[in-house]
């Protein structure tokens, strides 16, 4: 049981970067940006490929962030200087990732498992895999947590911040919210390559495949994040999605173990995902429900 | 300070739903004037102003804020002489953001925003001078999500937010409109007081003719989308809105059709 505990932090951990990325679009730009399905594939492209031909780990997961940072831009330039709504943005970004990654590649995917990775240097110090993995997620997850928090003060991050809340209160006190979305998008795509990065590395082979879902898995972390950690302020909400994944990656492991079939993950995740975001909608029919039992109706 | 030239503005041209909203419209505001413009829904009032702020480009003429012509400016970037407030308390503020954090949004119109702190301790004395001023217990709630005040609360702010920076024009669109006659009473006499202590030049567009006699030097009346009525100084002092209803059905031809604007 530790062992699969174990196992769900060091992917949650790993999941936590995503998480983040999606946070960044999801709740302060208020888009649903699907660009992150491409993207994560697109981290792991760029760290497979670079790696397998003699890279420095860790220059590696910097080119997959430049990447990420890329697919943002031509989402963000979609939606903003050309109009396209940013659902369906984000969809065409995704799909032609989809082609870009496999050229990146060459092939459908690569093995990382004779080569040195990110976690060789923490493997070399003496721990297992696991545990390699475990240290170097709280090392990303709280640097990155750290610089967003301080990001997202500074008056750039103020003027992202007022776009998604309130995009015609930003232009109205002089915010070029085009470039507010752009950079917001960049941002969430570049965090989320390098995780797309640090996976591929933890898991051993990059895969066209593994971006399908990511979105969907990024939101419900978000959820539960949020749900059983609160949104008291800012920085409590950037370690509540941290928690958020690693506890979305526990409920998975309790669920297998409980002898789900894993085929049904993403039906299981979907369903979570709907339920979570459709709680308002139940409670404004419970609590009317609940004031009329208690007058004794 | 403002001065619009022969702006027409046409909806859904060439379509069966075309709709001429502004027709040759030409208007000048001098420095340190106070103009209220009113009509009736569909008169073309809104769309002046949403001209004006940039919101929408017009079709032809020119708009010329403070000597510089800024028809072709983007929104965002007439935002740095201008400073709005909105029919919609809503519309004003960032409402999960705090409301130091709103108004340090406001300070930095037409500042290059780079990657110093969005917010300064400095700058929270000013604030709570500021908030001091409005008279509503909001400088003691610096840290407090914008969400959580009442419409009046945020209409008020709005107001600060939009004169912190001493704009060159300021709009204020029915900006009393949906908040309750008491409260609309005191933020129109909150926006009577910084404008007279700031000499702010200013176009406050209402549909409640009492309030347009009562505010401002100079009174302009709207009727699809052209300007058919000004009065200014001493005639305006003496006005009522019996003689503004009589002198609007001579222009127009027809009655001012708005219970809302005779009622309160």
């Amino acid at each position: 049981m530790l062992q699969i505990l174990m196992g769900a932090l060091s992917l949650g951990l790993l999941w936590a970067i995503i998480t983040i990325g999606v946070y960044i679009t999801y709740r302060i730009l208020a888009i649903a940006d699907l660009t992150v399905e491409g993207s994560i594939v697109m981290g792991a492209a760029i760290a497979a490929f670079t790696i397998t031909r003699g890279f420095n780990p860790f220059f590696a997961i910097f080119l997959a962030f430049l990447g990420g940072l890329g697919a943002g831009l031509i989402t963000g330039l979609l939606h903003t200087r050309l109009k396209i709504p940013s659902l369906l943005a984000g969809i065409l970004t995704m799909i032609a990732l989809y082609s870009i990654n496999l050229r990146i590649m060459g092939r459908a995917n690569i093995s990382l498992l004779r080569v040195d990775t990110a976690y060789t240097v923490f493997e070399n110090l003496g721990m297992n895999h696991m545990s390699a993995v475990v240290v170097l997620g709280v090392i990303f997850v709280g640097g990155l947590t750290g610089i967003l928090y301080w990001f997202f003060g500074t008056e750039i991050g103020c003027a992202i911040r007022a776009t998604g809340d309130n995009p015609q209160m930003a232009r109205a006190q002089g915010i070029n919210t085009n470039t507010t979305i752009i950079l917001g998008l960049m941002i969430s795509n570049g965090l989320v390559a390098t995780g797309g990065a640090l996976i591929a590395q933890s898991q051993s082979f990059a895969d066209v495949q593994m971006g399908i879902g990511s979105i969907v898995i990024g939101l419900a972390s978000v959820i539960i994040g949020e749900v059983l950690f609160g949104k008291r302020n800012f920085y409590v909400r950037l370690l509540s999605l941290a928690m958020g994944a690693v506890t979305y990656r526990v409920i998975i492991a309790i669920v297998l173990r409980l002898g789900m079939p894993a085929n049904d993950l993403k039906l299981f995740t979907a369903i979570t995902v709907a339920v979570a975001l459709s709680l308002p909608v139940f409670r404004s029919y419970l609590v009317p429900l609940k004031k009329s039992f208690k007058r004794g109706e | 300070m403002l001065d619009v030239k022969k702006v027409t503005k046409i909806f859904n041209h060439r379509t069966v739903n075309e709709k001429v909203a502004l027709h040759n419209v030409s208007l000048k505001l001098e420095k340190g004037e106070f103009v209220t413009l009113i009509g009736g829904n569909g008169s073309g009032k809104s769309t002046l102003l949403n001209c004006i702020a940039g919101v929408y480009p017009v079709d032809k003429g020119s708009i010329i804020i403070d000597g510089k012509d800024v028809t072709n400016l983007n929104e965002y970037k007439r935002a740095v002489v201008l400073g709005r407030v909105f029919q919609d308390p809503v519309m004003g503020t960032a409402a999960n953001m705090w409301i130091e954090e709103n108004m340090a949004l406001a300070l930095r119109r037409g500042q290059r925003r780079g990657l110093s702190w969005g917010i300064t301790n400095k700058e929270r004395e000013h604030y709570k001078e500021l908030l001091k001023t409005l008279g509503l217990g909001l400088e003691n709630r610096l840290s407090t999500k914008v969400g959580m005040l009442s419409g009046g609360q945020r209409q008020a702010l709005t107001l600060l937010m939009a004169t912190i920076k001493k704009p060159k024009l300021l709009l204020l669109d029915e900006h009393a409109a949906a908040l309750d006659p008491k409260t609309a009473q005191k933020v129109l006499r909150l926006s009577d007081r910084i404008i007279k202590e700031n000499n702010l030049t200013t176009l406050m567009v209402t549909h409640n003719m009492r309030d347009a006699i009562r505010h401002g030097d100079r009174l302009i009346m709207m009727y699809e989308g052209q300007i058919v009525l000004e009065i200014s100084g001493k005639e305006k002092q003496k006005l009522t809105v019996e003689d503004l209803l009589v002198r609007f059905g001579a222009v127009s031809g027809e009655e001012f059709a708005e219970d809302s604007t005779l009622l309160s």
